[in-house]
């Protein structure tokens, strides 16, 4: 007998004997799920990356205080850091149709029109606000002697924006943004409530498609824990190598490293 | 924008849902954090461990996920629950109920983290002089630990709190007529879902605004007695 062929016999005879939870059902729709997280990891990074690259320049213009700009992209960022997500994709993806001056533009028909581009306009402007904030943050705390020095070895403002500010404030930044990345993730599942098939949109599907209370949900969730793991994996291992000058120096006595409160 | 006066009416009783969702997921938040938190300092491995498991499961499952494992699948193991045992028949599992326990439970984890910065930020000498004089853990933690701890959580509490009334529009998913359900339901039958989307941001933007003035208010009771620097 194959091995895979008794695997599924072994899930098939748990299912339907000792546990409340469907395995073959699971099983049988596995490639589904795969295909709902690799709509989830679209989503998710396509929109931080465009957001990212957005945030960069606004986050500057911030930092700088550059009159009317400022202000301005503070306002939007007020607006979308304020409001929930859920009703910034219904504006977009909803709300867009009431004018008919949109529905019969040029935009209407491939974009504006569709779940994914509105999914992913939303989630861009949501997640640039944010990122915009906490850059800003990081590049006001750059310690000014970086500055001085730049200027002294006579850096134009363009070098030293490009070579001393912002690499020492990504760095800073970058606790801040693994919860950025985790945040966006944790919002993506919005793209459920507009027909897109995410992981989410796969669970509740399963369910409803099968009269199911946990398994699609259960499943779905599995995944989404497997995709944090990875990506707190991958920010760590960037701490380690960006951040490591700013690690605490490790103990070297044995038990004093953890003292009960 | 006549027309959004004209339902003016329903777009307060979703409010007031939404108010009351996110004020008791906030104390159900307040109880599982300040537990979560002792949990984390205790003395006990074993303890301190489920306290970070907490976070980490929280930390790793999307809201609205839970919201859903909890409404369509909690209502299934209550009624099997009550078959097997016979203890109860029929329990009802609606969507406030739904929102309050999951809603309580995210941000619960997420209080804890907060609770735990602020106690670890009370000076461990006014405890140990606490407890030297004689007070009960309980005296400890109401005379010593609590008015202390709040002005250091306030900052990050004020965060979460934003958070969470932000997070409770996704009840609206699972059906719960709240500020976002009876807005969108309005904006279909007018065909005006824009402007009510529009309103409801408007709205929220309120309630972030006030509450940024309460918990000013709050701040300053308990720096009461606190020199700037």
């Amino acid at each position: 007998m194959e091995p895979e062929q008794s695997f599924y016999d072994y899930l098939k005879n748990i299912s339907e004997t000792q546990s409340p939870i469907d395995f073959v059902l699971i099983y049988d729709n596995l490639d589904r799920f795969v295909d709902g997280a690799l709509v989830t990891l679209q989503l998710t990074f396509l929109a931080l990356l465009v957001g990212g690259i957005i945030a960069v320049p606004l986050a500057i213009a911030r930092a700088y205080r550059k009159p009317f700009l400022s202000p301005a992209i503070r306002v939007y960022t007020y607006v979308f850091c304020g409001t929930p997500l859920l009703v910034q994709v219904y504006l977009f993806y909803f709300g867009l149709g009431q004018f008919t001056a949109v529905q019969e533009s040029f935009l209407w028909d491939p974009i504006l029109s569709s779940p994914w581009w509105c999914v992913m306009i939303a989630f861009t402007l949501n997640t640039a606000a944010y990122t915009t904030e906490f850059l800003r943050g990081a590049i006001e705390t750059t310690p000014h002697g970086e500055v001085e020095a730049a200027k002294a070895c006579g850096m134009s403002p363009y070098a030293r924006m490009r070579l001393v500010v912002l690499p020492s404030a990504f760095r800073r930044a970058l606790p801040a943004y693994s919860n950025e990345v985790i945040f966006t993730l944790h919002g993506s599942v919005i793209a459920s409530t507009v027909t897109l098939q995410d992981l989410l949109g796969v669970g509740r599907w399963l369910n409803g498609r099968y009269y199911l209370a946990y398994e699609g949900f259960l499943t779905a969730m599995v995944f989404y824990m497997a995709i944090v793991f990875m990506i707190t994996f991958a920010f760590r291992l960037a701490e380690k190598r960006f951040l490591g000058h700013l690690r605490p120096r490790e103990t070297p006595q044995p038990g004093a490293a953890r003292v009960a409160a | 924008m006549d027309v959004i006066f004209e339902y003016k009416q329903i777009l307060i009783e979703g409010t007031l849902v939404t108010i009351s969702l996110a004020v008791l997921s906030l104390l159900l938040s307040i109880a599982l954090g300040l537990m979560g938190a002792f949990a984390k300092l205790s003395p006990k491995r074993g303890v301190r461990r489920a306290g970070e498991l907490y976070t980490l499961f929280v930390r790793s499952v999307p809201d609205l996920v839970l919201m859903m494992l909890i409404f369509y699948g909690g209502q299934t193991l209550m009624s099997q629950i009550g078959a097997l045992t016979g203890l109860w028949g029929y329990i009802d599992i609606n969507q406030f109920i739904a929102g309050v326990l999951t809603l309580g439970f995210i941000f619960g984890a997420y209080m804890s983290e907060t609770f735990r910065g602020a106690i670890l930020a009370v000076p461990s000498g006014q405890i140990e002089a606490a407890k030297a004089v004689g007070m009960t853990p309980s005296q400890v933690f109401r005379i010593v630990t609590w008015p202390q701890m709040v002005r250091f959580a306030l900052p990050s509490f004020t965060n979460n709190w934003l958070v969470l009334v932000k997070s409770t529009a996704l009840v609206s998913v699972i059906g719960l007529h709240d500020l976002v359900w009876n807005a969108f339901t309005a904006g279909r039958s007018t065909h005006m879902l824009f402007s009510f989307m529009i309103a409801v941001m408007v709205i929220y933007l309120i309630i972030t605004g006030l509450s940024d003035v309460i918990l000013r208010a709050v701040d300053r009771k308990y720096a009461a007695g606190v020199r700037k620097a």
